[in-house]
């Protein structure tokens, strides 16, 4: 077990940080040059104001007509995201940690926040693993990738939520902590969890062509 | 042996049959099928084909935005995403087989089941271009020789004649004379000036104008000459704007077309493009025909008739002494208003000509398809019927403008009038179906 812990909080951190950012930048800049080869509309139509304008009206909650036509959703998903994104980094436990190792810090959530937000992460993942089952449109377009991504976020925040409450087994739950959160970020650019970097490009590029080819508007 | 023996068997479960579909799939073997596939996927397949399908995580956002999908009770098949998993994710996927079968049924989706209207793309989180994704699966349709038979023939009217309704040259200057001819029966000195050089406006049109709705341009002669507007169309080969060789994925057919109508106006020196009430023709010309050879933008300017309405009217350059007193809805063209932002110039056209106007709900970059547009129409008779019931959405749309009061609806667009007719006739809606310039001609000072 304390083998375990050693490789968990050590080498595989390293891994699993390098293999993220050389997965992202690799797959980012891999598809610049397969752009510019294949695709070189793409950099002629793109514009960074419509671009922008686009990121804009899908970034704020509501402000695009299909946000308004499924508000559960809308809210879900936000709160959803927000929280995947800013707990981690700001875990009072995660910056501890961090300085203890590196004697970096910042500034970090009041615990009591982040057991909240980890809940909703949980309560998003079941949402959308209710929703891939029931409704019938997302169900047909569900692959079994799409439910393996599901439990692949829950899983950090599962174990992390059991281990800072230190229900029974939570030395095994903070190991397989670590062990999950490792694997997600590993497997980040290489599953459809790739599709956070890809975001700002698809509909940077449909802004710029609705935009600045078509002037007219994509919310 | 004559092919109307032939025993004609359904190549769908709809007991729909299409000879270009079962002929040319018939010649397939899965070898070659995944063979010219992934010779489509290497050499066209670029980073926005990889991005789409990389980035979409299936969450069917994109289904309501489609009137296929909501006409059909939901039909999970029918979704924007639904289309591309049966089509361009199968394609993707090395391991899978890609059977004669498979290329019928993907032939049928991405040319009847989607009119590349790009709705979806205004309600996919991601932008996803899915009308990108079907034309890609159509031009590996093109390259395998499955292509419903009706469009592959305005494909070949193109590819002999430039125009797509195999107009002989000597006819389209006998039409123009023709209507130049009845037209002076009202103004004696109206002209229709043919291939005049330096003229302000080269007026171009789509092939089913002289065809099937010659009045047409004689109601546009009336108002460029009332409007004083110095225009001209070409003798030769170039006065047809349409395209159809673009949604059978013929692009080496579309650069020649688009080519030949550019160099038309060039060559006469012309300022700037006007160019009929089409939407598809529009989108060729526009969006399609610029990149296709090269340019970002057209080498010329060129404006929609709507633009072009909208210009003599602020300029006060036709009156209109009493306006159209029939209650008017408007129905936004996707290449003209999500392909052109034309939404406010078209309302301010009706406005100018109409007395009552009652819009439809939804309208503008969000309105529904006509279920005609992106070739759809255009795969002719096998297909219409399956056409108009998949478009229900837009029925109870223009029933509800209707209930409104509307009596006329306006559509400046070529397909969307073939569309909508169908949908007005088969669901007995009872609205009037007109152009823009069908109101202008109607209402304007003649004297």
């Amino acid at each position: 077990m304390h083998e375990l812990y050693k490789l968990a909080s050590g080498i595989f951190v390293w891994i699993a940080i390098l293999g993220f950012a050389a997965g992202m930048i690799g797959r980012l800049v891999h598809l610049a040059i397969t752009a510019r080869k294949k695709d070189p509309v793409v950099y002629q139509y793109f514009s960074l104001y419509y671009a922008l304008r686009s990121m804009l009206h899908w970034i704020i909650p509501f402000a695009s007509t299909g946000m308004r036509a499924h508000p559960v959703i809308t809210i879900v998903a936000f709160v959803f995201h927000a929280c995947l994104i800013v707990t981690p980094l700001f875990a009072a436990a995660h910056v501890i940690l961090v300085m203890e190792s590196w004697n970096v810090s910042w500034w970090h959530l009041p615990d009591p926040a982040a057991d909240v937000m980890t809940v909703l992460v949980i309560l998003g993942c079941l949402f959308f693993l209710v929703r891939r089952i029931v409704k019938e449109n997302v169900r047909y377009l569900s692959t079994p990738g799409d439910f393996v991504i599901i439990a692949m976020v829950a899983a950090p925040f599962v174990t992390g939520f059991w281990t800072y409450h230190q229900f029974y087994g939570y030395e095994t739950a903070g190991i397989l902590h670590m062990l999950s959160g490792e694997l997600m970020l590993l497997c980040l650019p290489f599953t459809r969890l790739f599709h956070m970097a890809l975001w700002p490009f698809t509909r940077g590029y449909a802004g710029s062509e609705f935009g600045g080819l078509r002037q007219s508007r994509d919310w | 042996m004559n092919p109307k023996n032939q025993k004609q068997e359904a190549n769908n479960k709809n007991g729909i049959y299409d000879a270009g579909i079962e002929k040319g799939a018939s010649r397939l073997t899965p070898e070659k099928i995944r063979k010219v596939f992934d010779a489509l996927v290497e050499a066209e397949g670029g980073a926005r084909l990889r991005a789409y399908t990389n980035a979409c995580v299936h969450c069917g956002l994109c289904s309501d935005a489609c009137h296929h999908f909501l006409s059909k009770d939901g039909d999970p098949r029918l979704s924007p995403a639904g289309k591309v998993k049966q089509t361009v994710s199968r394609i993707l996927n090395k391991k899978a087989k890609l059977d004669v079968d498979f290329v019928k049924q993907a032939c049928e989706t991405v040319f009847t089941e989607c009119n590349l209207c790009r709705r979806c793309v205004i309600y996919c989180p991601f932008g996803i271009d899915v009308a990108y994704l079907m034309l890609f699966v159509r031009r590996g349709c093109h390259q395998l020789g499955v292509v419903p038979q009706y469009i592959q023939d305005t494909a070949h009217s193109h590819a002999s004649t430039f125009n797509q309704m195999w107009v002989r040259d000597d006819e389209w200057i006998d039409t123009l004379q023709w209507q130049e001819e009845e037209a002076r029966d009202e103004i004696p000195d109206l002209r229709i000036p043919v291939d005049k050089k330096g003229a302000d406006i080269f007026y171009s049109l789509i092939g089913p104008e002289p065809k099937f709705r010659a009045q047409l341009i004689y109601q546009m002669a009336v108002i460029f000459h009332m409007a004083g507007a110095d225009w001209t169309v070409p003798s030769a080969p170039g006065w047809d704007n349409s395209d159809m060789c673009m949604f059978t994925g013929d692009m080496e057919m579309t650069a020649r077309l688009k080519k030949v109508h550019f160099e038309a106006a060039m060559d006469l020196k012309a300022k700037r493009i006007v160019m009929g009430e089409c939407g598809h023709a529009f989108r060729s010309v526009y969006d399609v025909g610029n990149r296709t050879l090269g340019w970002k933008m057209p080498p010329l300017p060129m404006v929609h008739a709507i633009e072009f309405y909208a210009e003599i009217l602020r300029e006060k350059r036709i009156e209109i002494p009493k306006k159209f007193d029939r209650p008017v809805a408007f129905h936004d063209p996707c290449n003209i208003v999500r392909g052109r932002g034309l939404g406010d110039e078209a309302r301010y056209v009706v406005n100018e000509t109409c007395s009552t106007f009652i819009e439809l709900t939804p309208n503008r970059e969000h309105n529904f398809c006509c279920g005609a547009g992106g070739g759809v129409i255009n795969c002719g008779p096998p297909f219409k019927n399956k056409r108009v019931e998949s478009n229900r959405v837009k029925a109870d749309q223009l029933a509800a403008a209707r209930d409104k009061g509307a009596e006329v609806l306006i559509a400046p667009c070529h397909n969307c009038h073939g569309g909508l007719e169908d949908i007005i006739d088969h669901y007995e809606l009872g609205l009037e179906l007109k152009f823009l310039g069908d109101i202008i001609y109607e209402c304007m000072k003649k004297e």
